[in-house]
């Protein structure tokens, strides 16, 4: 009889990690943030494939690594929030249990799988000023592990996280007009391609969770709406 | 293996999300009516109508909403959006039509949230009869949903609109429509009045015209009330949106109408 060939958890967890993570390390960085009134989502994406997407009325969703991963966690969260908004009411749906739901799902599949999902998300929402008690926005990031985490004012996931997060740190103010949040967002998203700087208009993709808008508070920003606003 | 939250549907449609993970959560009218639930006893609505004018579509409706004889709402809304583009006007079982015209709304949201894209007019007209047809235990047995589906055609840019019978079948109508028990005599209403190249003004009158004129003849049939303050609805859907027109310029319209119907009153005195 041939004996299994031992290897212990902690040395399987660590290979898996490591593995995700060089795979999330290879695609683009996204970050999200905070303005005066809603939220941002920004990602770098020269392809017409969505990073970024509409969950439901008041929350957004935003993914890096493999596309075909995060789309589907993407579409699992549209599937989510729309069955429990019909089950019991819009203003029911939140990002908070949406973030947990992706947790346990993720980390199952860390836990289980062979090969562990090579992504990270951020699930956003945006206050609402008519609901007492939901008038603060939420960001949330969830690993490849199913670790999940909440964050204040910003967020950023990716290869180039944490060196994003530390340039975001000294410059991000609660506040910020649209404009200059996104020239923020904009400027760190050119430092996480710092090799060859070239993030544009063109290749950028944002959208807004616009806090005065009434229902579905999602909106795609257009390339020539993105250029008047970044400016020159 | 694909990640779950522990469904296993995989499409871009609602209903069949819930058809197939949520089975608890999706009505089913037949069996109600099987337990023994008289159709008459639920609330029906009356009188809607749909036609084109120069810049879409107009899209109207009472108010009442009737039980057997009785009157059961006085302020229901039967005309509803199911998106920034179209709207469905619902006539006969108020509660399986609402929650249908709710079902429709959510479905055409979630096909465009999880395609990145809208359904175009046609797909959407032809998910909504798919939707009646599902239905068509429950109507067999009286608890009948024949809606009316308008919406403004962003690819053809022009307003369209069609009926449904209680099997699913869709036609599409080229200038106007009205269903409901006073569907007939809006319809004749309408068939006098309708103008395709009408402006809003010409066209509200049209809608109220043809609702008052249903209100005269079907006693189920709201009309406007006046002493209550309750107006019909009438929605515009062009290609600028959905746009409702406001109350006071119905209430406007209705009195001129009034006016010409009055009858003369012989030495100042009403006959």
């Amino acid at each position: 009889m041939t004996m299994p060939f031992y290897v212990s958890p902690e040395q399987v967890m660590q290979d898996k990690a490591e593995y995700a993570r060089k795979g999330i390390g290879r695609g683009k960085s996204s970050v999200t943030l905070e303005y005066d009134s809603g939220l941002a989502l920004m990602a770098e994406n020269p392809s017409s494939l969505s990073k970024i997407g509409e969950i439901y009325d008041r929350i957004a969703f935003a993914g890096v690594g493999k596309f075909s991963e995060f789309d589907q966690l993407r579409k699992l969260g549209v599937r989510y929030a729309d069955t429990r908004g019909y089950a019991y009411s819009r203003d029911d749906v939140r990002a908070k249990a949406l973030a947990n739901a992706y947790s346990q799902a993720m980390g199952e599949v860390f836990t289980r799988e062979l090969k562990p999902l090579e992504v990270e998300v951020i699930v956003a929402e945006v206050g609402d000023d008519t609901l007492a008690g939901h008038e603060a926005n939420a960001i949330y990031r969830v690993q490849f592990d199913g670790s999940i985490s909440d964050h204040e004012g910003f967020c950023v996931i990716g290869g180039a996280a944490e060196e994003l997060g530390s340039l975001l740190r000294s410059e991000f103010r609660s506040g910020l007009p649209l404009r200059d949040a996104l020239r923020l967002g904009h400027r760190a998203l050119q430092r996480a391609a710092d090799r060859e700087p070239n993030v544009t208009p063109d290749n950028l993709e944002v959208c807004l969770l616009e806090r005065n808008r009434s229902g579905r508070k999602f909106r795609r920003l257009s390339t020539d709406t993105l250029r008047e606003l970044l400016g020159p | 293996m694909p990640i779950s939250f522990g469904g296993r549907y995989q499409g871009s449609s609602f209903t069949e999300l819930l058809a197939s993970d949520h089975g608890g959560l999706l009505p089913d009218w037949a069996r109600l009516t099987q337990a023994g639930l008289h159709p008459e006893r639920i609330p029906h609505g009356t009188t809607v109508l749909a036609f084109k004018f120069s810049e879409g579509v107009i899209v109207a409706g009472d108010r009442l909403a009737t039980e057997g004889h009785r009157v059961a709402s006085r302020d229901i809304e039967k005309v509803l959006a199911t998106d920034d583009y179209s709207l469905v006007a619902i006539a006969g079982a108020a509660g399986p039509a609402i929650e249908m015209a709710r079902l429709m709304r959510i479905e055409l949201e979630h096909y465009e949230k999880i395609e990145g894209e809208p359904l175009e007019l046609d797909g959407k007209a032809n998910r909504l009869s798919q939707m009646i047809r599902a239905n068509l235990p429950a109507a067999m047995q009286g608890m009948v949903v024949v809606p009316l589906f308008a919406g403004y055609d962003r690819r053809r840019r022009q307003g369209r609109l069609w009926k449904f019978d209680v099997t699913g079948g869709r036609y599409e109508e080229t200038d106007y429509e009205a269903t409901g028990s006073g569907g007939l005599f809006a319809r004749e209403s309408l068939k006098k009045s309708h103008d395709p190249a009408a402006s809003r003004e010409a066209g509200l009158r049209s809608a109220i015209q043809a609702l008052a004129d249903a209100a005269d003849e079907d006693r189920a049939t709201g009309g406007v009330d006046l002493e209550r303050g309750i107006f019909p609805i009438v929605d515009f859907c062009t290609a600028g949106g959905i746009q409702r027109a406001p109350d006071a310029e119905i209430e406007r319209i209705y009195r001129e109408i009034l006016g010409t119907r009055r009858r003369p009153s012989a030495n100042g005195v009403r006959r």
